[in-house]
């Protein structure tokens, strides 16, 4: 179509400019951010050239965060990605008859509902006197297995992650689906001819011809993995003790409790290359036809 | 023999959907917990959170839309409203200008847009708080709005653009010839052509507006103006160890995007599969 020169620009500019000014910029500005000393309340501002990065390598804290956004990544990976194909698999498969819709709109439910009211019903599942959980292992039996979940250090950032998996496995089982759908029909009649079992079939067949979305849905986990930070907010706070700490509520706490906005902007510094690291490995390993 | 691979296909059946019967409880159980429990008394959740309540009374939702939901509820609504128009309407725009026109700038701008895709809302969150408190939209529903148009914006374009690129100009340009102006053909011809793609972009964005914790926590701190999901934080504060109210309350909370999937899961697995498709 021939049109004014400007009649394009009409169309991006409003889009445009408000993903530079409110995306970008920012984070730009935090990279600048993350070489100062920076409050909210006064106007000073201090160059303190890489000391909050020399900080940051010798805080035990960070260290805390990172742990935890790595074990929720490998935790994730495991039950959203490994499992998560595994059933995306069983509800195509032929044994599963009519119920297979109601199946999978009940996997899928718990993600449309958001963090907060997750995190928030969740705190009464592990409460220890009247939740679900330790009510659960009451009835059945095991009784010494009740714990204060997410009052004990050393089990708080597990049942975080596990209320994630619980969460988010339905949606990762909706893109396998919709990926197995994809398949040419005619792949799976050539092995049947040939005799294949249904696990034959399954490693033959399926997980290779889903090999770039299970590269997608690794990608989508471990990110959404560096990026929690409401899950922690709402049901520990980061405690007891630090110990459920992640980067991003380490980040908030230091911002907006602790008044220390460069350092804050330093840990988002590292979020940031992280998951642009993520995100360059995936452009990477896609494009050399790895998957 | 026949018989012998009968067997087996039927045991393997049973298994495999009783299985999935297991999973589906997992998958359904606290929530299940949650609604029964919203309809408690206190005292009956503390004896036995299992149990059915004694009588189904719904007092509970009514104290928690009284003492400050209604209020939460209402602010998401608002900005919900805005943030999902603005986010479709300048999405489709641009969308529209990098599918249909030929221009200098357009591999650029359109590598910006997508890239927007990739970065993460809590490296912005510290300058975007200074940002937003130097324009004075801090403690405003703006301060939602607008970082929520301008960080759902680059999905709203991926989204919309491939779509605009598989449907023929054809009818587009019988309409140029006829006289019509470019923003009239957007608005007459493309737009409501595009209904299902412009539904399911709303849709997506709406899921991430309705849930979003993290800006809402940081840009806003008055009371009136918070938005459900902090707006519960603050309410279990307020309730203390009235639990019941509050499980009524993230009942609430929970509602409008359960309702919306179940009656429109064609668009959310449309929002859903092109979302993931983005690398």
């Amino acid at each position: 179509m021939k049109t004014r020169k400007s009649i394009p620009y009409i169309y991006v500019s409003a889009a445009f400019l408000l993903v530079m000014v409110f995306v970008y910029f920012p984070i730009m500005q935090n990279f600048y951010y993350s070489f100062l000393k920076l409050s909210s309340y006064s106007e000073n501002v201090t160059f303190m050239g890489l000391a909050n990065y020399k900080r940051l390598f010798v805080d035990p804290i960070f260290y805390i965060g990172l742990r935890n956004n790595i074990l929720y990544a490998v935790i994730s990976i495991i039950f959203q990605v490994g499992i998560g194909l595994v059933l995306a698999m069983l509800l195509e498969s032929k044994y599963v008859g009519s119920l297979r819709g109601f199946f999978r709109s009940v996997f899928f439910v718990p993600c449309v509902i958001s963090i907060a009211a997750v995190g928030l019903l969740w705190q009464f599942i592990y409460n220890p006197e009247v939740g679900l959980l330790n009510n659960f292992l009451k009835t059945i039996g095991l009784e010494m297995l009740a714990h204060p979940w997410l009052g004990d250090s050393k089990t708080a950032i597990y049942s975080i992650i596990g209320m994630s998996q619980w969460q988010w496995t339905g949606y990762i089982v909706m893109l396998f689906i919709v990926a197995i759908q994809k398949i040419p029909v005619q792949l799976y009649e050539a092995a049947d001819i040939d005799g294949a079992s249904g696990i034959q079939k399954a490693l033959t067949i399926t997980i290779p011809q889903v090999k770039e979305m299970t590269l997608v849905t690794s990608v989508i986990t471990v990110i959404g993995s560096f990026k929690v930070f409401t899950e922690v907010y709402t049901m520990t706070l980061g405690g007891p003790g630090n110990s459920s700490h992640v980067l991003g509520t380490y980040l908030y706490e230091t911002a907006f409790l602790y008044d220390e906005l460069g350092y804050a902007s330093t840990i988002g510094a590292i979020i940031f290359i992280i998951t642009l690291a993520t995100s360059i490995l995936q452009i990477i390993i896609s494009k050399s036809g790895e998957a | 023999m026949k018989d012998k691979k009968d067997m087996r296909y039927i045991i393997t059946k049973v298994g495999i959907n009783i299985l999935l019967f297991i999973l589906a409880i997992v998958a359904i159980y606290p929530l299940y917990w949650l609604v029964l429990n919203s309809f408690k008394t206190n005292n009956e959740l503390f004896t036995n959170s299992l149990a059915f309540p004694e009588v189904l009374s719904f007092n509970n939702y009514v104290l928690a839309w009284d003492r400050g939901l209604s209020k939460f509820f209402l602010n998401s609504v608002y900005v919900s409203i805005l943030s999902v128009g603005l986010t479709v309407l300048l999405g489709a725009l641009a969308a529209y200008g990098l599918s249909r026109f030929e221009f200098k700038a357009k591999k650029l701008i359109f590598i910006l847009i997508l890239g927007g895709l990739m970065l993460p809302e809590q490296v912005s969150l510290v300058p975007l708080y200074k940002l937003l408190q130097k324009i004075h939209l801090y403690n405003t529903h703006w301060a939602m709005i607008v970082p929520y148009v301008a960080f759902r914006i680059p999905f709203a374009v991926f989204l919309m653009r491939s779509y605009f690129l598989s449907f023929p100009k054809d009818i587009e340009e019988a309409a140029y010839i006829d006289g019509y102006g470019s923003f009239s053909i957007f608005l007459k011809i493309v737009l409501p052509i595009s209904k299902p793609i412009l539904a399911a972009a709303a849709i997506m964005t709406l899921n991430f507006v309705w849930n979003e914790f993290i800006f809402a926590l940081v840009f806003v701190e008055n009371e009136n103006i918070m938005t459900i999901p902090i707006g519960l934080m603050s309410f279990k504060g307020k309730v203390r160890a009235d639990w019941t109210i509050l499980l009524a309350g993230i009942t609430i909370a929970s509602i409008p995007m359960v309702a919306l999937y179940l009656s429109m899961q064609k668009q959310f697995v449309r929002g859903l599969m092109a979302g993931s498709t983005k690398g």
